[in-house]
């Protein structure tokens, strides 16, 4: 570095303050939540604020814990999310290895097709699952909202494991093959086995965007023992005049599964994230 | 996506065997079968789903009606496009995904410069990285109740405002018709930057060294590095987010749900939350169809460009 050590210093200083700033920025609003899931509903207000008071309290969180109806959404979320994960996984993986390792007529516009998938508006297609989905007599059921959640996984899970089986050296295969395998052998003892950090990512990014969704939990369940987290703390909001601590509650307790994920594995939660956007 | 090869010369050199045109249809089989689920989901899931929407659009009284259906052509795009609603969900959905768009890229670009940096150790970037990705793992209800509740007109934010001199009275951030609309904004903003800087964040750690070192070599500075070298090598990276991103904002609906509801009158109604109060509200499945089939086109066009941009990418 040509740079003087006082220009140095002051270049570093510079930095640390903008990166402060920016932690400030995205930070400080979590922060909050956190703080006023622990206050009392009328402490929320207070002026002037504080990030704890004198009602400090997991009185809210008992609040939410101990109502089987918000236990309830909660188990919905957690069943749907994981079944949704399960099915995309298994499903990408066969595809990905289909559009890795085989040639075939169709290939092209299949893989045109996923990508377009998802440039799809969810609303768009709302109006018609909405109708398909009271047809197959689906409509207020766990299903409903596996099924139509696929749409948006898939694609991504798709096009993530294609680009990870290609990484992978098709010796690998050959010499299944020349050990007398089949092509199932190849994958699911040679290739799924190696790509169990693609695979990861893949689950972890399907559980969020599962996990997360709302539009079609919102139009294709009605009563409450169907409902998941995002549309729960809505009715929340509804309900009571306003509980904020117990509506901060839930939500801490909402973002807490995908809040390990990522803290646990945040390289894979990070690959899953850039995926999407670099290959494709 | 498209890494073609002739597959296993080992097998085709058994031609001549006898059973060899069975082996062949099996093989050339397999493929499909691997994709059946995918493309079964695909078929029932997108390629039905988007047909029937089209159809409806193009017809009356579908789905909750007491008249048969009937065939209008494209009396109801001439019906939509002519109402003032529309209009302004349409200008309001431009609105909000372009500034958050480019606020979106600015932020994650310049964020993601912050946490390239050399100037600091690993450790505190680690953590830096982690608070900086934190709006991304709230899913958008949570984030619009949080949003509710710092700009609530007695909220922190409006505290701090005061405090600063910066507001002389509490200010309506969601209510009012002038600045929900720009709140809106902001929020989505705060929510979304996160994707842009993990993704620059990559693009910039795979730039070389050397080429900043060459730079400086040849006498360039700080910004004419990032101006010649940066820039230029993320482009690719910039431009498939920009419009991912922007395929992503104007399909947004749970942030303007859960925040205004597209209120106060209208001011921040985006085609999406139309789209639905058109069909959950008013029944009118016929009219939602018809927006429904324009915000398809709208991102369809923007997909185009996309697919393409990501073809050149590969090459």
């Amino acid at each position: 570095m040509s740079t003087s050590p006082q220009r140095h210093l002051l270049a570093r200083t510079l930095t640390l303050i903008a990166l402060v700033i920016g932690a400030l920025f995205a930070g400080l609003p979590v922060l909050w939540m956190f703080a006023a899931s622990f206050k009392s509903n009328t402490q929320i207000f207070a002026y002037p604020p504080r990030l704890i008071d004198e009602s400090f309290s997991l009185a809210s969180y008992i609040a939410v814990l101990t109502n089987p109806q918000q236990l309830r959404f909660f188990f919905n979320s957690y069943l749907v999310a994981g079944l949704v994960t399960v099915f995309t996984v298994i499903v990408g993986i066969l595809a990905g290895y289909s559009f890795s390792r085989y040639d075939f007529r169709f290939k092209n516009v299949l893989s045109l097709a996923i990508i377009g998938v998802q440039s799809v508006p969810p609303i768009t297609l709302m109006i018609p699952y909405f109708g398909l989905i009271v047809a197959f007599k689906l409509y207020n059921t766990y299903w409903a909202l596996i099924l139509t959640y696929m749409v948006f996984t898939l694609p991504y899970a798709i096009i993530m494991m294609t680009g990870y089986f290609n990484t992978l050296p098709r010796e690998l295969d050959e010499a299944v093959m020349i050990d007398g395998g089949t092509s199932f052998t190849i994958l699911w003892r040679v290739l799924v086995p190696i790509s169990l950090p693609g695979i990861v990512s893949v689950g972890i990014y399907t559980f969020m965007l599962a996990w997360n969704e709302f539009l079609f939990a919102l139009t294709l369940t009605r009563t409450n023992d169907m409902r998941t987290v995002p549309i729960g703390i809505q009715l929340l909001m509804g309900q009571h005049s306003f509980e904020w601590n117990q509506m901060m509650a839930m939500s801490v307790l909402g973002s807490l599964p995908v809040l390990l994920l990522f803290l646990l594995f945040q390289r894979y939660f990070i690959a899953g994230m850039s995926a999407g956007s670099i290959k494709g | 996506m498209q890494n073609t090869r002739v597959s296993h010369p080992t097998k085709d050199a058994r031609k001549g065997l006898g059973n060899i045109d069975w082996e062949r249809m099996a093989k050339r089989v397999v493929p499909y079968a691997y994709l059946s689920p995918t493309v079964l989901l695909l078929i029932f899931l997108s390629l039905i789903p988007i047909v029937t929407v089209l159809y409806y659009s193009l017809m009356d009284n579908v789905i909750i009606t007491t008249k048969p259906p009937s065939f209008v052509g494209l009396d109801n795009y001439i019906k939509i496009l002519s109402d003032n609603r529309f209009i302004q969900a349409l200008n309001n959905t431009m609105v909000f995904a372009a500034a958050s768009v480019v606020a979106h890229l600015i932020l994650g670009l310049a964020f993601a410069t912050l946490l390239n940096t050399r100037f600091i150790g690993a450790a505190p970037k680690a953590l830096f990285r982690v608070i900086y990705i934190l709006p991304w793992v709230f899913t958008a209800s949570i984030i619009a109740i949080l949003w509710r509740l710092l700009l609530n007109p007695n909220g922190v934010v409006n505290y701090v405002l005061m405090e600063l001199g910066l507001a002389a009275t509490k200010i309506e951030w969601l209510s009012s018709r002038q600045l929900a609309l720009y709140a809106v904004i902001f929020i989505n903003i705060w929510a979304g930057y996160p994707f842009y800087m993990v993704s620059f964040l990559a693009g910039l750690q795979g730039i070389s060294d050397d080429l900043y070192e060459a730079g400086r070599i040849d006498g360039a500075n700080s910004i004419q590095l990032f101006r010649f070298i940066t820039l230029p090598l993320l482009k690719p990276i910039i431009l498939s987010l920009a419009m991912l991103d922007f395929i992503w904002t104007t399909h947004q609906f749970t942030l303007i749900w859960m925040t205004t509801g597209g209120g106060p009158v209208r001011a921040t109604e985006m085609l999406s939350t139309f789209t639905y109060k058109l069909a959950f509200s008013s029944n009118e499945f016929s009219l939602a169809s018809t927006t429904a089939m324009i915000i398809l086109a709208i991102s369809t066009f923007v997909a185009v460009f996309y697919v393409r941009n990501q073809r050149l990418n590969r090459d």
